[in-house]
């Protein structure tokens, strides 16, 4: 599995709030929550962003409630996978469940500037930055979470093993 | 190189025969339940996949956190569920006159044994690693999924080693342990991690205390916590007709890896208190020189609702008066505590100080309802989170401590030692 696109940087602690604020979680149609991903933090998130891009943050990416609207809004709204230095828990489990790839890379997530074009090894876990010409490396993704991922998360992977 | 009682389970439950920390297992679950707030998603998951659920007497439907419902919303999540249960017939489901807060319920009425691996859609499901099982929290489709597959999946977690030695003190009890622990090591010093609570002070803790060290695993961002089955073990399910031949228990290697190993020496610990805004805010009650003035007291919740909390309250309440102004709310966290708790006249000794006693529920803990806080105010409480806004405004300031401590900041109308009240 490959990914690439523009990649769009921020800072540590991008918690759940910002990336899908609490005032919109009346619905959970995914198009609607897509209109209004990272909002809070960057108004022209969803103007900006084209099919496949990425977004890389810093320590502790997705922290605060446990609600899954958070991968889901990031994933509707076009992003292929996020690449942090670190995920908080409960928002690393839930992107797998929704079929959001993410990517641990310090590396990566230090020397990616706003606007570079990357490409991504999902199997390796090699990052190229097409814009340098530089290579990180990430922690890859367990085969258990790509089957996930294949899936398009936990939903169909329940339909796999139950129709198996 | 062993494997940690917690490792033990997942190979287990996995059929592997051997798993190490970082491995991705999928695993056969033993309960997965889920509360009003989460379970509406998690019903939604098993209808749109248009199964059965795995196994009806395996899973828990709990309406804890609204019910007696506070408005409409809440009462359609629960008729959601409601209808969800009357539609599939299941067993395990408790109605208002019969529900309490789950993670006090289930191991109360018998359905925690040692061993089993369970998953809840709420976070503090680490508390039913008390008697010797891995438990923790998820997300509601994790737990939608458990529902129809009977399976979910884990990274095995590396493991902490808490060793307990000494004798506690007057008034410490398992709160106190556990707000001093996450003191030490911060609300992110377990993080992914397994907290096995160990040592002779464990050996000694009584159940219900156990129950309140593990629920609070989570604030320092732990997995799950998880004690070894014991003696107190043992006696506890018998009490609850749950024989030893009904479960498996599981012990760490002596050989097992460890990521930390940390000796607390429970000689020092004093009551503790949690300053606002986190549970790592831990100080000793004799280090608060200010007066702290509060506004509401508070006594309940998943982590200090059980009955030998009201009696720890009531022992510092008997012949004492609630401070004038200060609103002291007791909630018992089941039924069986409610009922208990009247038999033996402790609901006398709470009125006779002034307070005011609510049928089983969350409420006030997740700033739901039965004691919202207002702008400014400060309130002393038995719960395990103390977050900005947790308990209603924003501008509110919430302190953590054992029922003891709140008890007496209630008749003291500032936070105080118990001692002060009861010479
Ligand atoms: S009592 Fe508080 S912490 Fe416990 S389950 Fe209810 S809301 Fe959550």
């Amino acid at each position: 599995m490959k990914f690439k696109g523009k990649a769009w940087v921020y800072g540590d602690n991008v918690d759940t709030d910002v990336i899908i604020p609490a005032r919109y979680l009346n619905t959970s149609d995914e198009k609607e929550l897509a209109k209004h991903c990272m909002e809070d933090i960057d108004e022209n998130f969803t103007k900006k962003i084209k099919k496949g891009d990425m977004i890389v943050a810093g320590y502790n990416f997705g922290s605060g409630s446990s609600r899954e609207h958070a991968p889901i809004a990031i994933k509707a709204s076009g992003i292929s996978c996020v690449i942090a230095k670190s995920f908080a828990r409960i928002f690393y489990r839930n992107s797998f469940n929704m079929g959001l790839p993410i990517f641990e890379s310090i590396e990566a997530a230090e020397n990616i500037k706003d606007g570079d074009e990357i490409e991504i090894n999902a199997d390796t876990g090699e990052i190229k930055n097409l814009t340098t010409g530089e290579v990180y490396k990430s922690t890859p993704i367990p085969d258990f979470m790509q089957e996930l991922i294949q899936s398009n998360g936990l939903f169909g992977y329940a339909k796999k093993i139950l129709n198996k | 190189m062993g494997m940690t009682i917690s490792q033990k389970i997942l190979a287990a439950k996995s059929g592997a025969s051997k798993v190490s920390a970082g491995d991705i297992v999928l695993a056969d679950v033993d309960l997965a339940f889920a509360n009003d707030i989460t379970a509406p998603i998690s019903i939604d998951f098993v209808k749109k996949l248009g199964v059965n659920v795995f196994d009806k007497r395996k899973i828990a439907l709990i309406p804890d956190h609204f019910t007696p419902n506070k408005d409409i919303s809440s009462a359609n999540q629960c008729k959601i569920m409601r209808d969800f249960v009357k539609e599939r017939d299941l067993p395990n489901y408790w109605e208002s006159g019969e529900v309490g807060i789950e993670h006090a319920l289930l191991p109360e009425q018998g359905y925690i044994k040692p061993g089993m691996l369970i998953v809840g859609a709420d976070s503090h499901t680490c508390t039913h690693g008390a008697l010797g099982a891995f438990a923790t929290g998820m997300g509601s489709t994790d737990v939608g999924f458990a529902f129809a597959t009977g399976k979910s999946w884990f990274k095995v977690p590396e493991s902490i080693k808490f060793i307990y030695k000494g004798k506690r003190n007057r008034w410490v009890g398992g709160k106190d342990l556990i707000l001093y622990t996450i003191g030490k090591i911060g609300v992110a010093g377990a993080l992914y991690q397994s907290m096995e609570f160990t040592g002779d002070a464990i050996k000694e803790l009584p159940m219900e205390d156990r129950l309140t060290m593990c629920n609070m695993a989570i604030e320092a961002g732990g997995k799950n916590g998880i004690i070894e089955p014991d003696e107190i073990t043992i006696e506890y399910l018998k009490e609850r007709n749950v024989k030893e031949s009904d479960y498996t228990v599981f012990k760490s290697d002596s050989d097992a890896e460890y990521s930390k190993i940390i000796e607390i020496n429970v000689n020092d610990i004093e009551p503790q208190v949690a300053f606002p805004h986190l549970p790592e805010n831990a100080k000793g009650i004799s280090e608060i020189n200010d007066d702290i003035k509060i506004d509401q007291a508070f006594i309940g919740s998943c982590t200090n609702g059980r009955l030998s909390d009201l009696q720890e309250a009531a022992k510092v309440l008997k012949n004492n008066k609630v401070a004038k102004y200060v609103r002291l709310i007791i909630i018992p966290a089941t039924v069986d505590v409610y009922k208990q708790a009247m038999k033996e006249g402790l609901f006398d000794i709470f009125m006779e100080a002034g307070a005011v006693i609510s049928t089983p529920t969350c409420g006030p803990c997740l700033g739901g309802y039965m004691g919202i806080l207002a702008d400014g105010e400060v309130a002393i409480s038995t719960s395990n989170r103390n977050f900005v806004g947790r308990m209603g405004s924003k501008k509110s300031f919430i302190y953590l401590s054992s029922p003891a401590v709140c008890a007496a900041s209630a008749v003291a109308g500032k936070i105080i030692s118990p001692d002060e009240v009861v010479k």
